[in-house]
């Protein structure tokens, strides 16, 4: 019978993949995946914490959670394709322009 | 019923100005005199009522409403008429009032919206002496005291267009302020001493008290206010602006010098009586300095050509009279002598404007002369002005002269007396010289024959300054002389009889008068509850030394006969005398004309060093450095702030989830292990 320590440290795991993929990885779409992993991590233990807790606010906030993450992806991924069209690439690191 | 007498011109003044010279002048003229005439009304009425009480406690109080409430600190808007102020309106008011009538005449050349102006100026003008003199406290007065010293800078600089007018005005105003500085400190001392503002109380707080025997409080406030009135009275050292205030039109000499505004200090002086008469110390400055400043600017009235600045001279020179009786203490000698010389000065003024008038604006004594057969009632009214001012038995100058002279004398000071006396001659002897120069011998028209017949210097600084004969355009303005035109004539001729009959309301005891202003004065003078009992405690001191008088009069009789005897011989029978004598002593001549440089003197240890000062502490330090430092600084900083910080934006996506990262861990670090 798998404790809620299990479930946690499976959710910092996934986070911390999440998290190696933001700063790793040199393609925004990579990227973007990786924050989804990120949230899914965090619902994760939302779910975890409720089930044990015996209460439904868990699974309430990772709809909520659910919902932005869909809106973060779509305006993500139209802010991603028109980048890719003035610069023809999806290197993070050449989008300097509002360097100080 | 009191408060109309300051606002009677005060609506005048609101019509002149309200109507935006949008009126005819006829009407804007007899506006302002209409004002001052009701005014005038108001004022005989009320002072006839102050005369049928009981002459211990005469006064009459309107309070109208409270003006300044907290707490403890009250200032109601208090008009408080007693005998003093009851004699000031009634010269505010009535000479005023002549002296506008005057002005329709006299300014009848000015475009409607000037002539308007003008006459707004000299209501408000009248406004403001009449709060001065009617306000039972300090606040009040000074209201009224600041009001003359604006209206004393409008009307000096009334010709604006004119640099000379304008810094004339300029220099009364800010020469002024000077005085009213120590006038405020000296009020507010008063009130922190005495914890109230009121004159009446003031002085029944002072009445218990013994006279300063050291130099202390009281006589600090004393001080104080008497520096105060020097600026409005123009005494030594602050008298500079009265000559140069001549810039502006003739009437409006005549209504500083005579009705208002130089008056000022004189009745501040008696309004606190009861103060200055508790520092002796004060008292005996305040003498000194008065007869320094009759002696002093009597000097420089004998050489004057211009016709103006020796009577404005003349008017300094009486200011230090009446500081002179006020300093011995003879208060109501003082008081008095403002009174009579109200009348002459005025008189004279209006004289010379008429004069001036006549001849088209000319001011300058040397191309004047034998106007007497031309202007017989300008002649003969200042005739009368100047027996006056000189102090000729029977005149009104003589009785409230010689009363000061007298005791001054009795005072104990006999070198005050002295300097009295020496005025008095000289007083005579440039009164005379005007006249003679003015009125008398040949006539001296710019650029004619006899004008070259006036002496050497003065020649010499007629070729300078008048340039080679002009007959065409100079000339044919002494053909056609006109006399003063009814409206300025009546007044001169009311002045000339008040210059002759002026004197007897203080006809000495010692030829079987009363006395009278002196016994109506007296009660102004001493603190509240003395001054019932005060009924038949002068008469007997002064009664013992009624011969000593006499033979004082005697004395000032004749130096003034002889004054006169002396301009006569220097400027009618011996007309070359002067220039000799000016040409034996140089120096002295140069040093009078030049007004003894005192201009230079000031100009040179003070307003150019402030004026450096100013400019280059104050403005290329103070401003420059200093306050446009810190507005630039401020600026400077956000710009330079910025320019570092800058750098942290770098752009890129990655540094700043980075950074993101980094303050979540750190944050979460902290409370995990905290």
């Amino acid at each position: 019978m798998a404790s809620l320590n299990h479930y946690l440290i499976l959710s910092g795991v996934i986070f911390t993949i999440g998290v190696a993929g933001v700063f790793l990885r040199r393609n925004l779409i990579t990227i973007l995946l990786s924050i989804e992993v990120m949230l899914n991590a965090v619902n994760l233990s939302f779910i975890a914490f409720g089930h044990f807790q015996g209460s439904a606010d868990g699974q309430i906030i990772v709809f909520f959670v659910i919902t932005v993450a869909a809106a973060e992806a779509a305006v993500g991924l139209a802010l991603v394709i028109s980048l890719f069209r003035h610069v023809e690439t999806l290197n993070p690191d050449a989008f300097r322009q509002l360097r100080g | 019923m009191l408060i109309w007498i300051p606002l009677l011109p005060l609506l005048g003044f609101l019509i002149n100005t309200g109507a935006g010279g949008r009126l005819p002048k006829s009407i804007s003229g007899a506006v302002a005199s209409l004002a001052m005439l009701a005014a005038f009304g108001v004022s005989v009425v009320e002072v006839a009522a102050l005369l049928n009480q009981a002459r211990g406690g005469r006064e009459l109080v309107q309070t109208i409403y409270t003006w300044i409430a907290s707490g403890d600190f009250q200032i109601p808007l208090t008009l408080r008429l007693d005998p003093l102020s009851a004699l000031m309106i009634l010269v505010v008011t009535g000479i005023g009032f002549l002296i506008h009538v005057y002005s329709t005449a006299y300014m009848h050349d000015e475009t409607a919206p000037e002539y308007a102006r003008y006459f707004s100026y000299l209501n408000l003008f009248a406004f403001f002496m009449l709060l001065l003199v009617l306000g039972a406290n300090f606040l009040i007065l000074f209201v009224g005291w600041e009001g003359v010293g604006l209206c004393s800078y409008l009307l000096i600089g009334f010709w604006y267009q004119k640099p000379s007018a304008a810094d004339a005005g300029k220099k009364a105003f800010i020469v002024n302020r000077i005085g009213d500085v120590a006038f405020i400190l000296g009020v507010l001392l008063a009130f922190v001493r005495f914890g109230t503002l009121d004159f009446q109380r003031l002085a029944g707080a002072l009445g218990p008290m013994a006279p300063e025997a050291a130099f202390g409080a009281v006589s600090l406030i004393a001080l104080l206010l008497f520096i105060g009135a020097t600026g409005k009275s123009a005494q030594i050292p602050l008298y500079v602006w009265l000559p140069d205030a001549m810039e502006g039109p003739t009437p409006v000499s005549a209504l500083i010098h005579a009705a208002t505004m130089v008056t000022a200090g004189v009745y501040l002086i008696g309004r606190n009586a009861v103060l200055f008469s508790h520092a002796p110390e004060v008292l005996l400055i305040v003498a000194v300095v008065g007869a320094l400043t009759a002696v002093w600017a009597g000097l420089f009235g004998l050489v004057q050509t211009d016709i103006k600045r020796v009577l404005a001279y003349s008017t300094v020179s009486q200011l230090g009279y009446m500081f002179l009786a006020m300093g011995v203490g003879a208060y109501a000698a003082g008081i008095f002598h403002l009174f009579t010389h109200a009348f002459f000065k005025a008189l004279l003024f209006l004289g010379a404007g008429a004069v001036i008038h006549a001849l088209a604006g000319e001011q300058d004594l040397r191309y004047m002369g034998g106007l007497r057969r031309d202007l017989p009632i300008t002649y003969w009214t200042f005739l009368m002005g100047s027996l006056a001012i000189a102090g000729v038995p029977g005149l009104a100058g003589f009785f409230s002269k010689d009363e000061i002279l007298y005791r001054t004398f009795a005072s104990g000071h006999a070198w005050l007396w002295l300097i009295g006396a020496a005025t008095s001659l000289m007083t005579a002897i440039y009164m005379f010289r005007l006249v003679f120069l003015a009125f008398h011998g040949p006539r001296r028209a710019r650029g004619s024959e006899a004008a070259r017949g006036v002496g050497a210097p003065q020649a010499e600084l007629l070729e300078r300054g008048g340039g080679p004969p002009r007959l065409n355009d100079e000339a044919p303005q002494h053909a056609h002389l006109h006399d003063a035109p009814r409206a300025m004539a009546i007044p001169l001729v009311v002045l000339a009889l008040g210059s002759i009959l002026a004197g007897y309301v203080g006809f000495p005891e010692m030829f079987g008068g009363a006395n009278w202003i002196e016994h109506f004065l007296e009660p102004s003078f001493t603190a509240p509850a003395l001054a019932e009992s005060l009924e038949g405690t002068e008469a007997a001191g002064v009664a013992a030394s009624h011969s000593l008088e006499m033979v004082l009069v005697i004395v000032s009789s004749f130096l003034a006969l002889a004054g006169i005897g002396l301009a006569a011989q220097l400027y009618l029978k011996h007309p070359g005398v002067p220039a000799r004598l000016a040409a034996r002593f140089p120096w002295l001549y140069r040093f009078l004309v030049n007004k003894g440089y005192v201009d230079e003197i000031y100009d040179e240890t003070l307003v150019q060093p402030i004026r450096s000062l100013s400019e280059n502490v104050l403005w290329k330090g103070l401003d420059t450095r200093v306050i446009d430092g810190a507005v630039n600084g401020v600026g400077t900083i956000v710009v330079e702030t910025g320019a570092a910080v800058r750098h942290l934006q770098t752009g890129s996506m990655r540094a700043y989830a980075l950074s993101v990262l980094l303050g979540a861990v750190l944050m979460v670090g902290y409370y995990l292990w905290r």
